[in-house]
């Protein structure tokens, strides 16, 4: 048995070619890391992508790579893991990709609960064709394409993927490596597809965009690290989620003396697909942005144990074709 | 009673609406005719629409069968015998009846509803357009109700069981045994015991009466024997069935397991259908969201190591494109099956064409060729699946295989090859490689093709030492790594180019179905029009034309002597079910004048439509002497 491979091991040859100061670097970093921590082997593991700056992403990783067309790359993912059960599948893959063109395969990919991790790259913008607005840019951003401003209503990523019937749902931070590696890990151990949405600031077209929600100095105050079993606390504590029965929806409570008892507050059950919702909803400056694991349900089967399992002989050829050829009715030419 | 008539050949249509069991009928009838060693050829021909109203013409399902005692190469020309179920289905078919054909009509649907319905104005029996047929009028309604009383049916499940009926009445006429029907009636209904009676019951009354009734003119009885044949081992086979099962050998001869990746459209569905029974040789069947979705998922299994296909019809496979690029790019097998109908955009789903030869060898961005293959009819699509595999496998590319409606659908009898003379099919092992090789070197040794083939070794993820990232963003030639570089770019694309030519060297070479190698007049054709050009062929040298016949089942690349034989001749017809593809991919790639024969009626050519045209282009041949 080989030594555990390190950081370094999962680095490639290539040089990286993202602009400087991109947020993609620290999420192969923290990939890369998690690479590491897990053990993993090099080779039987497969990052697979569609079109894009993220979708650049498998060409740094030393392990498989697929680097495939724009927004295919679920579909690809899929073939290869029915393929080869073994192999860790990553799909990598971002705003555009994912939600725009390759929306219907994302939608597939997690309804099917093919086991692998998709990393949904959100920087709101189209970064490798210039700039473009994307499905999740906010209303009234202006790019080329939108001078006055976009008026196409966002999707909210997390939302789709719950919508779709994702068993596993997580949000993170580019920059904050930490709780990403540990949402990563998460969603490595998640049997089925396990979606991770990062937010990725993309430093040419959409500058800090997030910036309200992951700048350290607020990110205290407008973020919410859930996780399970633990009271749905932020601000270091002083508020909290509690749920109004009357508007069947959360609202921020200050807690301790001045505000309400922090028995008072949710208590995060992951396996609650309503509050999940109701977490993945939550938008700035109304509500801190939920990151961690919102949602996990370990209960169904995924895809591909299913797939082979239907599949009476696991794909193993035991038939033998000249047999087959003569099922049915047949009849012998003798001859004269 | 008069004697049967010994017949050479005779063609027989069912007609009814699509809800009659008539493609249930016809199969049957094929069963009887293949047991008796005839030799036949079936066309299905159904309306798009599943359950058309009922008595319409548009929802007329017809079933013909041309059966002899001599080589059957067609469905045939125009039926002999027309059996109409209702007069919607004598009125579709009316015009393609020849003076002197028998037709019989069940008279129970001879009403004015009926006629409404199908917008006849009046009884065709009394307006005089029937006087040149030989018309037999049976109550087969009636008929049917009374026979299976006793099975305590439902008068409208009853009803239902009188294509059994009419079929054993056809039974006798050709003095057919009933015993395989009755097996495969007890088989099929075992569960449904009521049904089971009511069927035998129909298929005995049936056989009965056209023995004993009393009819408005008696009903002919035929006697077609035997066909010279092979000696062998014989089953009946449609061409979706004999593609599914030459994949799966191919996946067999390769030692490879195939995912088989699909989305349902028609005519292509029936070989997700057949593929998805066939777990126990390896094979498994992906259904996807989408046409894009399949084409990516079988190059994902490629890219994992199983044998990745693919299939549509064209407007699928137009939404696959992109992603045959990326299989081109990335040089991974892939098949690709194109079961081809009417077209563009919907077209006429359920009838054929061979109008997307374009789409194969043309049909991608940029500079993106690919091998293209074609069947010739459903007894040839199990050795084509094979060949199409083989190639893919052996240049690492992926290759389309043509078929068509007609071919998907249609059955013949089909001598069972044998698995142990096929040459199992090797794929590119992947590099051996010492623990002490230097990364770049790894990288070099994946890339290295094969001087012959020019495919490339196929390195999949779980092998060991052996990580690598590919993509469609183009490719340094030896190192795999992203290249923008100029000279790269022109040598990999040279490279594509060259290893699709490679091909030729690995096909037969051309040889000449019926005639002589140099001449006035070649018949070239390629896909399922191969059978009335052969009986064409065949009948103008049997008036003594000097015709000859070329097929050709590798249209890219073409076979290397392709254009040497071709020279060979004054004139070159290329009958086509489109308006004129083969003829412009001859004109492009040997550059030489070709005329072009051609029909997109949805409807295969007919023997007589050929035969003309070379009598017409001889006649002119010879003039010129």
């Amino acid at each position: 048995m080989n030594a555990p491979l390190t950081v370094k091991n999962f680095e490639t040859d290539q040089e990286v070619r993202w602009c400087p100061g991109c947020g993609d670097y620290a999420i192969l970093k923290a990939v890369q890391k998690t690479m590491a921590d897990l053990g993993a082997e090099k080779d039987k593991t497969a990052f697979v992508s569609g079109i894009g700056c993220s979708s650049r992403f498998p060409y740094y990783m030393n392990t498989y790579g697929f680097h495939t067309i724009h927004g295919r790359a679920p579909a690809f993912a899929t073939g290869l893991k029915l393929a080869n059960p073994e192999i860790d599948v990553w799909v990598v893959t971002g705003d555009g990709d994912g939600l725009s063109i390759g929306g219907n395969h994302l939608l597939h990919v997690i309804r099917r609960n093919v086991d692998l991790q998709i990393m949904l790259f959100n920087n709101e913008i189209y970064g490798l064709t210039k700039g473009q607005y994307s499905p999740t840019s906010r209303v009234g951003t202006r790019s080329p394409s939108s001078p006055k401003g976009s008026v196409d209503r966002p999707v909210n990523p997390c939302s789709f993927a719950l919508g779709a019937g994702a068993k596993f749902v997580a949000r993170g931070v580019d920059t904050a490596t930490k709780p990403l590696i540990e949402t990563l890990k998460a969603a490595h151990a998640f049997k089925g597809a396990s979606f991770v949405e990062i937010f990725q600031n993309c430093i040419v077209y959409n500058k800090d965009v997030f910036a309200g929600v992951t700048e350290k100095k607020v990110a205290d105050e407008n973020q919410i690290h859930v996780e399970h079993g633990k009271a749905l606390l932020f601000s270091g504590g002083k508020k909290g989620l509690r749920f109004n029965p009357d508007t069947f929806a959360l609202e921020v409570v200050a807690v301790g003396d001045d505000g309400v008892r922090e028995c008072e507050i949710l208590v995060h059950n992951e396996t609650n697909r309503t509050l999940a919702h109701l977490l993945c909803e939550m938008a700035h400056p109304a509500f801190p942005v939920a990151m961690g694991v919102i949602y996990r349900d370990p209960s169904a089967s995924s895809f591909d144990d299913a797939f082979w399992a239907h599949h009476a002989t696991q794909g193993k050829r035991t038939g033998k074709v000249a047999a087959a050829l003569r099922r049915g009715r047949l009849w012998t030419k003798k001859a004269g | 009673m008069t004697k049967p008539t010994d017949e050479i050949s005779i063609v027989v249509r069912f007609a009814g609406d699509s809800g009659d069991g008539i493609q249930l009928l016809g199969g049957q009838f094929a069963e009887s005719t293949a047991l008796a060693g005839s030799d036949f050829s079936t066309f299905p021909d159904f309306p798009a629409e599943i359950r058309a109203p009922v008595g319409t013409t548009f929802g007329v399902s017809a079933f013909q069968i041309n059966l002899g005692a001599r080589r059957i190469a067609t469905a045939g020309d125009a039926p002999d015998v027309l059996i109409a179920f209702n007069p919607a289905a004598l009125k579709v078919n009316l015009p393609i009846m020849p003076k002197g054909a028998t037709i019989i009509v069940n008279t129970d649907e001879f009403n004015d509803r009926n006629f409404a319905k199908a917008n006849i104005e009046r009884d065709p029996r009394t307006t005089g357009e029937l006087n040149d047929f030989r018309v037999i009028e049976i109550p087969i309604k009636t008929q049917t109700l009374e026979a299976t009383k006793p099975s305590g049916l439902s008068k409208r499940d009853a009803e239902q069981c009188k294509n059994f009926w009419g079929l054993g009445a056809v039974l006798w006429m050709f003095g057919r045994d009933r015993a395989p029907v009755e097996a495969w009636i007890n088989k099929k209904f075992a569960a449904k015991p009521e049904i089971r009676a009511g069927n035998l019951m129909a298929l005995a009354a049936g056989n009965a009466y056209a023995e004993t009734a009393e009819l408005s003119a008696e009903l002919p009885q035929y006697r077609v024997g035997a066909a010279p044949m092979k000696e062998g081992e014989y089953r009946s086979i449609t061409g979706a069935e004999a593609l599914a099962l030459g994949i799966a050998a191919a996946g067999e001869l390769a030692d490879k397991p195939i995912l088989f990746a699909g989305y349902p459209i028609t005519p292509a569905s029936a070989l997700l259908h057949y593929l998805s029974r066939l777990g126990e040789l390896g094979v498994a069947t992906f259904q996807a969201e989408d046409e894009i979705a399949a084409a990516c998922a079988a190059i994902g299994a490629s890219f994992g190591g199983r044998i990745g296909v693919t299939s549509s019809s064209g407007p699928g496979i137009a939404l696959k494109t992109e992603a045959i690029g990326l299989a081109i790019a990335t040089e991974l097998p892939l098949l690709i099956v194109n079961s081809q109908r009417g077209g563009p955009s919907t077209g006429l789903p359920t009838k054929t064409e061979q109008s997307d030869l374009y789409q194969a060898v043309y049909g991608r961005n940029a500079d993106a060729p690919v091998p293209v293959v074609a069947a010739s009819g459903p007894d040839d699509c199990f050795d084509v699946a094979i060949e199409a595999t083989r190639v893919a496998l052996r240049h690492m590319t992926p290759v389309f295989l043509l078929t068509d409606g007609y071919i998907q659908n249609a059955a013949g009898p089909w001598l069972i090859p044998d698995m142990d003379k096929y040459e199992k099919i090797e794929s590119n092992a992947p590099p051996a490689l010492a623990q002490s090789d230097a990364p770049a070197d790894v990288k070099r040794a994946i890339w290295k093709r094969n001087p012959e083939t020019l495919g490339r070794p196929w390195v999949h993820p779980g092998m060991n030492g052996l990580a690598y990232r590919v993509g469609g963003i183009e490719k340094d030639m030896t190192t795999g790594d992203i290249s923008y570089d100029a000279a790269n770019h022109q040598k990999m694309t040279d490279l594509r180019f060259a290893k699709v030519a490679s091909v030729a060297k690995f096909i037969p070479s051309q040889h000449v179905e019926q005639g002589s190698e140099k001449g006035p007049l070649a018949v070239v054709g390629w896909g399922s029009t191969m059978g009335p050009i052969w009986r064409a062929v065949e009948a103008a040298r049997n008036e003594g034309l000097d015709v000859a016949q070329i097929h050709i089942r590798w249209l890219n690349p073409f076979p290397s002597n392709l254009p040497e034989l071709l020279r060979g001749y004054d004139r070159i017809l290329v009958p086509e079910m489109n308006m004129g593809q083969l003829a412009t991919l001859i004109r492009d790639r040997i550059e030489i004048p070709v005329e072009s024969l051609t029909k997109v009626s949805g409807q295969p050519f007919k023997i007589g439509e050929i035969l003309e045209s070379i009598r017409a282009h001889a006649g002119v041949a010879k003039a010129a002497e």
